[in-house]
């Protein structure tokens, strides 16, 4: 029912015309008007409140932050947070080395993969479609839970301590093959048709004819993927002991909040004496360091996440 | 039959376009299943999965006559059900008053609002639990520094079970708000341009319009979101109420802990591994049960909508 609407929802580009031509906005109208600005403007604020808290509270000096709290705005500016971070920025770098190598390579492979099965799940001439769509699918009706998982994982696949148990369970989910498989349907099958009767194989239509015509759903399935990597802290706390010395980076954030030994470790590795850690300063450079990249990429893949979720929400 | 077959071996292609992903569910899905034997042992490493002693539906026993299965799914059913009930009527809400801004500096206004609103949605439950321990601490949190000022006491909130059922469904309202708003204002998008200008002409207000054709025509949206929603209320987030509450935090156990926190704990912290997979086995079971229960609903309700 939804896949007309676009992106272009959001943007608030208004798909009925009435509104643009209607002259006058009736009192009522401007009343809801007034009541909608406040109402989200109050939402809108607050969801944006912890961001600069979080943001301000890295830039202040520690002793305002003992003294006074976290503020809004910082009382005391102070770069000292950042300076002791990237003094040894060993443990900092190596962690976005790992989540950034992780992101391309489980983006790149699950897509390709995620791609290839969805295209060929749509295919209306595919006699195996039907079983192999349920075979996926039952996974997420009924699944062994966490344990027989993590028993698996660790036992069988012998995957303890290994980057593998990480980059593996997120590489694709039913959610994205189903989502990936409505999106190619809206590719007429008749191209699909044509190539074959030119003589093209189905594998080598998917490579050279689907693919090219399928980016905006490449990137919508690939930013999906490529968010679940980056925002991973789950399986790498399951799956990574100390003995891996880089963490991805929400785990290294993740272990810099609740253990603060690692910040003392970072400390004295620059040779500061434990007194005059920046503790809570860090702590919350950490989180700016660990979500920037997100914030900066946001305004650009904004609209394929949207467009993901117009088509992907209720054929869940 | 034959035809089938012949068929299938037509499209080969297809069936290996296929293999990576059976070959990869089958690992990560269908192989742990007999590993669900766990829930009817007493697990010890020596003996492994199938050779730990059978112990029948003794772990399933202890967990009903020690009180801690129904805690866990009342908390789990409960959260959900305040989940599900404040994010719908927020998030139609917020969708009906973006829907009514029109005009060109309420069109910016929209826009920045909406991306603002939308932005929690892309942020990890670790950040998440930064956030919350920036404002909740007891010693330089943000609210305990407003109190300090206005010369109140100070709240330990990471201590007081009372406070976190409304700061969890704060949480989660945050989070998902600008997220579920995008459906139903595609929704509200969708509706027939046609019926708005026919109660334009027969000189309906906004009121009117949004009580006598919005909202009608969002039902059956909300309808089957609510179905599916019923469908996971067995499912509980498990890094949202992980890190808000700081890790396996024991003093807020009686409010915050759910059926996924449970089985992590005794996964991670307690080793026992059996009580862990009989409580996991417990909630597939029964998710399974109400998904199969709400498809059917939904079946009969709205066939296109349904999941198989």
């Amino acid at each position: 029912m939804q896949n007309n609407v676009n992106a272009d929802v959001l943007a608030g580009v208004d798909a009925r015309k009435y509104q643009g031509s209607q002259k006058v906005i009736d009192k009522s109208q401007r009343f809801i008007q007034v009541i909608g600005v406040i109402f989200t403007g109050i939402i809108s604020m607050l969801c944006i409140l912890p961001f600069i808290l979080i943001i301000s509270a890295s830039f202040t000096e520690e002793r305002s932050i003992t003294l006074y709290g976290f503020s809004l705005i910082p009382r005391a500016v102070s770069l000292n947070a950042y300076r002791l971070i990237f003094m040894n920025p060993k443990q900092v770098l190596g962690s976005y080395a790992v989540t950034v190598g992780m992101t391309a390579v489980g983006t790149a492979v699950g897509l390709f993969i995620i791609s290839m099965t969805g295209y060929a799940l749509q295919r209306p001439d595919f006699p195996l479609r039907n079983v192999i769509s349920f075979y996926i699918y039952f996974t997420t009706l009924f699944s062994g839970g966490l344990i027989p998982f993590y028993m698996m994982v660790t036992q069988t696949l012998k995957l303890k301590d290994s980057y593998f148990a990480v980059l593996l369970p997120l590489l694709m989910s039913p959610w994205l093959i189903i989502l990936m498989k409505n999106f190619l349907k809206s590719i007429p099958h008749s191209i699909t048709e044509s190539a074959t009767i030119d003589g093209a194989g189905d594998f080598y239509i998917f490579l050279k004819i689907i693919l090219p015509t399928a980016k905006p759903a490449l990137a919508t399935v690939g930013l999906f993927l490529a968010l679940s990597y980056w925002n991973e802290w789950y399986n790498s706390m399951l799956f990574l002991s100390s003995k891996v010395i880089y963490k991805p980076l929400q785990l290294f954030l993740y272990n810099t909040i609740n253990e603060a030994r690692y910040i003392r470790d970072s400390a004295a590795a620059s040779n500061i004496p434990a007194v005059d850690i920046p503790m809570e300063s860090m702590k919350m450079a950490t989180a700016v360091i660990a979500t920037g990249p997100i914030i900066f990429a946001y305004p650009f893949v904004q609209k394929y996440f949207i467009q993901g979720i117009t088509i992907g929400a209720v054929k869940g | 039959m034959r035809g089938k077959m012949k068929n299938i071996i037509k499209k080969r292609t297809l069936l290996f376009m296929c293999i990576p992903a059976i070959v990869y569910f089958f690992i990560f899905s269908y192989l742990p299943l007999p590993g669900v034997w766990l829930a009817f042992v007493r697990f010890n490493y020596r003996d492994g999965i199938f050779g730990s002693p059978f112990v029948g539906f003794e772990n399933f026993r202890f967990l009903v006559l020690s009180g801690q299965l129904w805690t866990l799914t009342r908390n789990t059913v409960l959260y959900n059900l305040a989940f599900i009930i404040t994010g719908n009527i927020l998030q139609i809400t917020v969708a009906i008053l973006f829907n009514e801004m029109a005009g060109r500096k309420l069109s910016i206004y929209k826009k920045v609002s909406q991306s603002i609103m939308f932005l929690p949605y892309f942020i990890s439950a670790v950040v998440i639990g930064v956030f919350a321990y920036n404002l909740l601490n007891v010693r330089t949190g943000f609210i305990n520094a407003i109190l300090k000022q206005l010369g109140r006491d100070t709240v330990n909130f990471y201590s007081i079970p009372g406070l976190w059922p409304f700061i969890i469904v704060l949480a989660y309202l945050w989070q998902t708000t600008g997220y579920g708003s995008i459906v139903y204002f595609a929704a509200i998008m969708g509706i027939d341009s046609e019926m708005m200008e026919a109660s334009e002409i027969d000189g309906a207000n906004a009121f009117q319009r949004i009580r006598y054709i919005i909202l009608p025509c969002l039902k059956p949206t909300f309808v089957i979101l609510l179905l599916f929603a019923l469908g996971g209320i067995m499912k509980g987030n498990f890094g949202l109420f992980y890190n808000l509450t700081g890790a396996n935090n024991m003093a807020l156990f009686e409010t915050t802990d759910i059926i996924e926190t449970f089985v992590f704990r005794s996964l991670n912290v307690n080793f026992n591994f059996s009580m862990g997979s009989a409580v996991g086995l417990y909630q597939s079971i029964f998710g399974f049960l109400l998904v199969m229960t709400v498809n059917t609903i939904v079946r009969k309700i709205e066939p296109d909508y349904s999941l198989f």
